[in-house]
């Protein structure tokens, strides 16, 4: 009883080596590189200055619209599969949606920067 | 055209681009060439993107040109012609776009998995579905409480909280049911889970922020964009795309902390902003009975002679400043003590305003050197050597009874020490109460003058009574 069950554990841990190549599931390493990215955030921010709060909260809202790679990707998409039109017509909103906020955040931002001037 | 290495690379280099665009905001001289790194950092992701993933017909390229140009030219329309006074509502306009955004991506990958490489023989990984299914919902929460963020900073929706019955429980039954679906849509790959957790998501959003009173509203700006963050970074575990996770991060990181900031500044915490209810009618009606009280009243002349004959004097903009577009105004009038040899500076406390940083802005547009503008912590023990404190649209933020006062909704709050100087001289349109509710004892002190009337206006007339 006790051999079959250890043989079974061997098996299972055999089947999960192969299927991932012996590697580690790339997950991990973009978990990693995200809780990485939280504390590399987190320093920067605090050393923002509070003049500048609105400006960093228009050009994070800019960067965030870097979702605009997955949208992309689906208005790209082979029109094969039944369904692969509704993600085309989904992928071409996400697509405006994201470009005002490129656009808009980044020029916006640009706008109120150039305000900022020193005495004399 | 590109290999999937070199594109996670070049991904790799627009995050860390990204990162150095919000480094560079630590400083007003950096923070254009900061800017410009971003903008570096959204162009590489974006070609990579195209030349990993190439489009293999005309028509999709044709959609992509035709959706970055429309998408492009609204927001750089947009991003010319917004008033300043107006980036509380255009910042919580952007971020329900990104929540849309990430809705929208989700539901593209739920209906073709394959070209986002996320599904075997047309099955999708339940991985991948948990990841879509909570960028989803934070994405769809963004979207609707930032549509009425946005409402209520342009005016087009109450600014008081509005209450329903037992409003709690009802948040936190959609929860649990979102988490529920979340849990069945990873097993079952139901589309129609997805779009249950969806509309329940958008709900969530909406009842969540209808509560929350106006001044509160940097907070939940703050909070939205934090949110906005979060959902991009679950978008970018279901794609395994490094430069959406580096920027869901970093994003949602900052909005954290500008909340964290915000609530610090009100001395409130973040779950009682959360729950809102906070600054309405119930608390105005204590203070009404005091309001009989004398007190001193001045006209534009009587400011313009003392602040003439002051050596200092500090200018305390508030939100009224920017309803009343009084900026340039103001920039005017510090301009001329300036020409009498009068010391200008100006403080801002954090919570002045709708959003983070909102009357730095202003100050800018009008032209006031960022060097002139100080925050609370570094310019509070000046007022003592002040002549004249100027406060102009400000209310709670100089309330003393901040400091002394443990029985007011407001103890605790970091204020400005405007009763330090020598003379407050207070523009209002009125003896109302500020949005706390809380009457300001200041007002009623005897070296306290009065300047009722429109800020813009009241100022235009002090620069005028200066000129002779």
């Amino acid at each position: 009883m006790d051999q079959t069950a250890e043989r079974g554990a061997d098996v299972i841990a055999a089947v999960a080596h192969a299927a991932t190549g012996g590697a580690i599931d790339p997950f991990t390493f973009r978990l990693a590189i995200f809780v990485l990215a939280i504390f590399v955030g987190y320093y920067v921010v605090w050393s923002v200055t509070p003049a500048l709060h609105t400006p960093l909260m228009s050009v994070t809202n800019a960067i965030s619209s870097v979702i605009v790679v997955g949208a992309l990707l689906a208005v790209g998409v082979n029109l094969a599969g039944d369904s692969s039109w509704v993600s085309k017509v989904f992928g071409f909103i996400a697509l405006v949606f994201a470009s005002v906020n490129i656009f808009g955040g980044f020029l916006v931002t640009q706008r109120m920067l150039s305000m900022y001037k020193k005495k004399g | 055209m590109i290999s999937a290495d070199i594109a996670a690379l070049l991904y790799l280099v627009s995050g860390v681009l990204f990162i150095l665009a919000l480094r560079g905001l630590s400083s007003p001289a950096s923070a254009r060439q900061g800017n410009i790194y971003g903008m570096t950092g959204m162009g590489i992701a974006i070609v990579t993107t195209l030349a990993v993933a190439a489009p293999s017909d005309w028509v999709s390229w044709l959609l992509i040109i035709a959706g970055l140009g429309l998408g492009g030219g609204i927001g750089a329309y947009i991003a010319r012609n917004v008033k300043m006074t107006d980036m509380p509502q255009l910042v919580a306009a952007f971020h329900s776009l990104v929540g849309l955004a990430a809705v929208f991506v989700a539901a593209a990958a739920l209906y073709a998995p394959d070209a986002f490489g996320i599904a075997t023989d047309g099955q999708v990984h339940a991985q991948a579905l948990i990841e879509m299914s909570i960028g989803v919902a934070i994405g769809a929460f963004t979207f609707t409480g930032s549509v009425i963020a946005f409402a209520k900073l342009d005016g087009r929706m109450s600014g008081k909280p509005i209450l329903l019955p037992s409003r709690h429980l009802i948040h936190l039954a959609i929860g649990v049911v979102i988490v529920l679906l979340v849990w069945y849509f990873a097993v079952s790959a139901d589309p129609l889970a997805f779009w249950a957790i969806t509309i329940l998501a958008l709900a969530l959003g909406g009842l969540m922020i209808i509560p929350i009173g106006g001044a509160d509203m940097p907070v939940v700006v703050s909070m939205l964009n934090s949110y906005s963050g979060w959902a991009a970074a679950g978008i970018g575990f279901t794609l395994g795309n490094t430069a959406l996770i580096i920027t869901g991060a970093l994003v949602g990181s900052s909005g954290a902390i500008l909340s964290y900031i915000m609530c610090k500044a009100m001395n409130r915490s973040f779950i009682s902003v959360i729950l809102g209810g906070f600054g309405g009618d119930e608390t105005a009606a204590a203070g009404a009975a005091e309001e009989e009280r004398p007190v001193k009243q001045g006209a534009a002349e009587d400011a313009a002679f003392l602040m003439r004959n002051a050596g200092k004097v500090i200018i305390v903009p508030g939100y009224g400043m920017a309803v009343a577009q009084a900026q340039h105004a103001l920039r005017e009038m510090a301009d001329k003590l300036k020409a009498e040899g009068v010391e200008v500076k100006y403080a801002v406390h954090p919570v002045a305003g709708r959003m983070p940083g909102h009357m730095n802005v202003l100050l800018a547009e009008a032209n006031v050197p960022y060097d002139e503008v100080f925050e609370l912590e570094d310019i509070n023990s000046e007022f003592a050597q002040a002549d004249v404190a100027f406060v102009i649209g400000a209310n709670d933020v100089t309330n003393p009874a901040a400091k002394t006062d443990k029985t007011s909704p407001i103890y605790g709050m970091p204020v400005l020490n405007v009763e330090d100087a020598g003379t407050v001289l207070f523009i209002k349109r009125g003896m109302a109460a500020g949005y706390a509710g809380v009457q300001n004892e200041l007002f009623f002190r005897d070296n306290t003058m009065m300047l009722f009337g429109d800020a813009k206006k009241m100022t235009e007339d002090i620069v005028k009574a200066l000129g002779h």
